[in-house]
C-alpha cells in the first residue's frame, strides 16, 4: 500500500519535473548544457525511480533509537553499530529499488521515452556508482542522525540538510545548469555523488570511460564519510557511556 | 480473589559449587583484553567499589543558569558471583539496578571502582560481551517490529555467527519451552506483550550465553505467562548451568528463581546473602485478608509473629504473619476451624518494604 502510494506520488512528481525541464530546454533551442529533451527525460525518471532506494531525504530511525535509549540494544550486538544499520540499508534500498524504482522507468519510457546508454558498460558502472551512491547517502544521513547523541532535536537539522541536499545532489535540476560559483561548490561536496553521478553513469550520458573520474569521487567521498561517521559515533557512544542516557 | 501463589519450593536444585568468597583471588588483575574466554573458575560477575555518578543540570530559583548537580546513582556496590549462580538483585526504582546492568553490560562506564564481567572489561570489550551473554531489557525490544518473529532468530543466529543446524536446535527447543509455535510467523508488533516477552527471552538465549541478565523480564505480564517465562528459565538453566542476573519488582520472580538476593537501596547493597536466610531473617511479612461469613471478635492463629486486625465489624480480619513460620495452608486450617471463610486475598511483601524492614531492624548481613 505504502509502496503503491509512493509509486504514485513518485509518477506524479515526475511528470511535474519533466515538464519543467522540456519547457526549459525548448526555449534554450533544443539543449541545455548538455541536455537534450530525451536525456532529459531520462535525468527525471531516474531521479524519480532512484529517490526512494537511496532514500535522499533521510531517516530518522537511528536518531529516534538514540532518543529513547535503544540505542543501548543496538550496542549489545555482537556486530558493528555502522554495519548492522548498512545491513539494514541495503536490504531496504534492494526492496525500493524494484518496488519503487521500476514503475516510474516503465511510465518514463512509455510517455516520455528514456535514452538507453549506448554502451553496455554504462550499465555495469551505473550499477557500481549506485551502490556507492546508496552507501554515500547512507553514510551522510547517518552523520545527521548521529547528531541526536548531542541534540536534543534532530528535526531542524533534518529539514537543512534536506534542503542543501535537494539542490546540490542535482535532484532538482542538473548541476551542470547551475551558474559557475554554484557549481563549484556543489562539487565541493559529496551530494552530487547520491543522484547526479549515478543518474549521469546510468543513463550513459556521461560515457564510461568519462564516468570514472565520477566514480572515483563517489569512492572517495565514501572513505572520507565513512571515517566521519565512524568518528562521530565513537564520540557519541562515548558521551553515552560518560554522562548516561 | 487472589490465590495464594504456590510455595516456594527450595530453590537449591540447580546448586553451584561453592559460592566465590568476594576476598577471592585478584585473578582480575592486569589481564589484558584477550579474545579467549575467560577462566572458568574465577568469578562471572565482578564488581568492586563500583560508583557511578550522573551529572545533572538543575534550574535554580533566582539564578539564571541551572546548576550543575552530581547525582551518585550506583556508590560503592561491590558484589561477586560464581558461575552457575542465579542471584536475585532487588531494589526500588532509582536504587541503581538498571545503572549498575548498564555497566556491567558496557554501555556504561564506571564513575570509579572496577569491575570484570566473564573475564572482560565491559565498555572496551562490549562487542566480545555481547557474543557471551544474553540481555533482556523488559522495557525495549531486541527483535524487529515489522519481521516475522522466525525471521528475527535468523538475523540473531547469523550476528552471533551459528550454523543453520546449531541455530535450528536450540531455537527448537527455545520454541518447545516457551511455547513460541502459535505465533513465529506473526510480525513482532502484532505479539501480545506475554508473546512478545517470551520471544525477547529466547532471542538473548538463542546463542546459549554462559550469563543470562534480565532486567525486568515480567514486567507487566500476567500471573499465567509469568509463570510459563519462570518455568522456562529454570529449567534452562538447570540443563545449561547458566549464571543468572535478574532485576525485578516482583518477589516471586526471586524466590522462583533465584538462590541468592542482593537488595540495593540508595546506590549500595543493603543485603546480600542466601535468600532463605534472607526469608527468615526478616520473617518476610505476608498478609492475608479473610472475609468470614460471621463476625468474630478475635482470632486465636499460631504463629509467635502472627498479628490480625480485624474491621467491618469482625468480617474481615487482616492477617500478617511470618512466611518462614506458617504456610497458608496451616494458617487457613487454623482460621476455618474458628470460622466460615468467605473470601481471602493474599499479598506479598512489596520490594520497597523489604528494603524498610531491612533498615528498620538494623541488621544487614552484608557478606562483604
Amino acid at each position: 500500500m505504502a509502496t503503491a502510494a509512493g509509486v504514485f506520488t513518485n509518477t506524479v512528481f515526475g511528470f511535474i519535473r519533466a515538464s519543467i525541464m522540456f519547457a526549459a530546454i525548448a526555449s534554450a533551442g533544443g539543449e541545455l548544457n548538455g541536455y537534450t529533451i530525451a536525456q532529459a527525460a531520462t535525468y527525471v525518471w531516474l531521479g524519480q525511480a532512484l529517490l526512494a532506494p537511496i532514500e535522499a531525504f533521510g531517516t530518522r530511525e537511528v536518531s529516534q533509537r538514540v532518543h529513547q535509549g535503544d540505542v543501548a540494544i543496538d550496542l549489545l550486538r555482537p556486530t558493528s553499530f555502522l554495519g548492522l544499520h548498512y545491513a539494514q540499508k541495503l536490504g531496504r534500498s534492494g526492496f525500493l529499488l524494484l518496488g519503487r524504482g521500476i514503475p516510474p522507468l516503465v511510465v518514463g519510457a512509455l510517455v516520455t521515452g528514456l535514452a538507453l546508454p549506448e554502451s553496455p558498460l554504462s550499465y555495469l558502472l551505473g550499477a557500481f556508482s549506485l551502490l556507492l551512491a546508496i552507501t554515500v547517502a547512507f553514510l551522510a544521513d547517518m552523520m545527521v542522525n548521529l547528531a541526536a547523541f548531542w541534540l536534543l532535536e534532530t528535526r531542524g537539522l533534518t529539514i537543512v540538510y534536506n534542503a542543501v541536499m535537494n539542490l546540490l545532489s542535482g535532484f532538482l535540476i542538473p548541476i551542470l545548469w547551475f551558474p559557475d560559483w554554484l557549481l563549484t561548490i556543489a562539487r565541493a561536496t559529496p551530494f552530487p555523488s547520491m543522484i547526479q553521478t549515478p543518474i549521469d553513469t546510468l543513463s550513459g550520458r556521461v560515457p564510461p570511460l568519462e564516468a570514472l573520474p565520477l566514480v572515483a569521487t563517489q569512492a572517495g567521498w565514501l572513505i572520507v564519510l565513512a571515517l566521519m561517521a565512524h568518528l562521530m559515533l565513537r564520540a557519541g557512544v562515548r558521551s553515552v557511556e560518560v554522562q548516561g542516557g | 480473589m487472589t490465590m495464594p501463589s504456590t510455595t516456594p519450593e527450595n530453590p537449591a536444585e540447580a546448586t553451584s559449587g561453592g559460592r566465590a568468597s568476594a576476598d577471592g583471588p585478584a585473578s582480575a588483575d592486569g589481564r589484558a583484553p584477550t579474545e579467549g574466554p575467560a577462566p572458568a573458575d574465577g568469578p562471572v560477575i565482578e564488581l568492586r567499589g563500583l560508583r557511578r555518578d550522573y551529572v545533572v543540570r538543575a534550574p535554580v530559583p533566582g539564578a539564571r543558569r541551572r546548576r550543575r548537580q552530581t547525582v551518585r546513582a550506583v556508590d560503592e556496590i561491590s558484589l561477586a558471583i560464581a558461575p552457575g549462580e542465579a542471584v536475585g538483585f532487588v531494589g526500588a526504582n532509582g536504587a541503581g539496578k538498571s545503572t549498575t546492568i548498564k555497566m556491567m553490560t558496557g554501555i556504561l562506564r564506571p564513575s570509579s571502582g572496577s569491575l570484570r564481567v566473564l573475564g572482560r572489561d565491559p565498555v572496551p570489550e562490549r562487542r566480545h560481551l555481547a557474543r557471551e551473554i544474553g540481555v533482556v531489557f523488559g522495557q525495549r525490544s531486541q527483535l524487529w517490529w515489522d519481521l516475522p518473529l522466525r525471521d528475527s532468530y535468523r538475523i540473531l543466529g547469523s550476528m552471533h555467527r551459528l550454523t543453520d543446524r546449531r541455530r535450528d536446535e536450540r531455537l527448537a527447543r527455545l520454541v518447545d519451552g516457551l511455547d513460541l509455535g502459535p505465533f513465529l510467523g506473526r510480525p513482532v508488533r502484532q505479539l501480545s506483550l506475554g508473546q512478545r516477552m517470551r520471544g525477547e527471552v529466547a532471542a538473548a538465549l538463542l546463542h546459549s550465553p554462559r550469563l543470562v541478565v534480565l532486567d525486568e523480564p515480567t514486567i507487566g505480564l500476567d500471573m499465567v505467562s509469568k509463570e510459563g517465562l519462570r518455568r522456562f528459565l529454570r529449567e534452562d538453566r538447570a540443563e545449561r548451568g547458566t549464571t543468572l542476573f535478574l532485576t525485578t519488582h516482583d518477589m516471586n520472580d526471586v524466590e522462583r528463581l533465584c538462590e541468592r538476593i542482593v537488595v540495593v537501596n540508595s546506590g549500595t547493597v543493603a543485603y546480600d546473602g542466601a535468600l532463605e536466610t534472607f526469608r527468615q531473617h526478616l520473617g518476610a511479612p505476608r498478609e492475608l485478608i479473610v472475609d468470614l461469613a460471621e463476625p468474630v471478635d478475635m482470632l486465636t492463629l499460631p504463629g509467635a509473629s502472627t498479628t490480625s486486625v480485624s474491621e467491618a465489624d469482625g468480617i474481615r480480619h487482616r492477617i500478617r504473619f511470618a512466611g518462614a513460620e506458617l504456610t497458608v495452608p496451616t494458617l487457613l486450617s487454623a482460621i476455618s476451624s474458628e470460622a466460615d471463610v468467605r473470601d481471602l486475598s493474599l499479598t506479598e511483601p512489596a520490594i520497597e518494604d523489604l528494603v524498610r524492614q531491612i533498615y528498620t531492624h538494623g541488621a544487614r548481613p552484608g557478606r562483604a
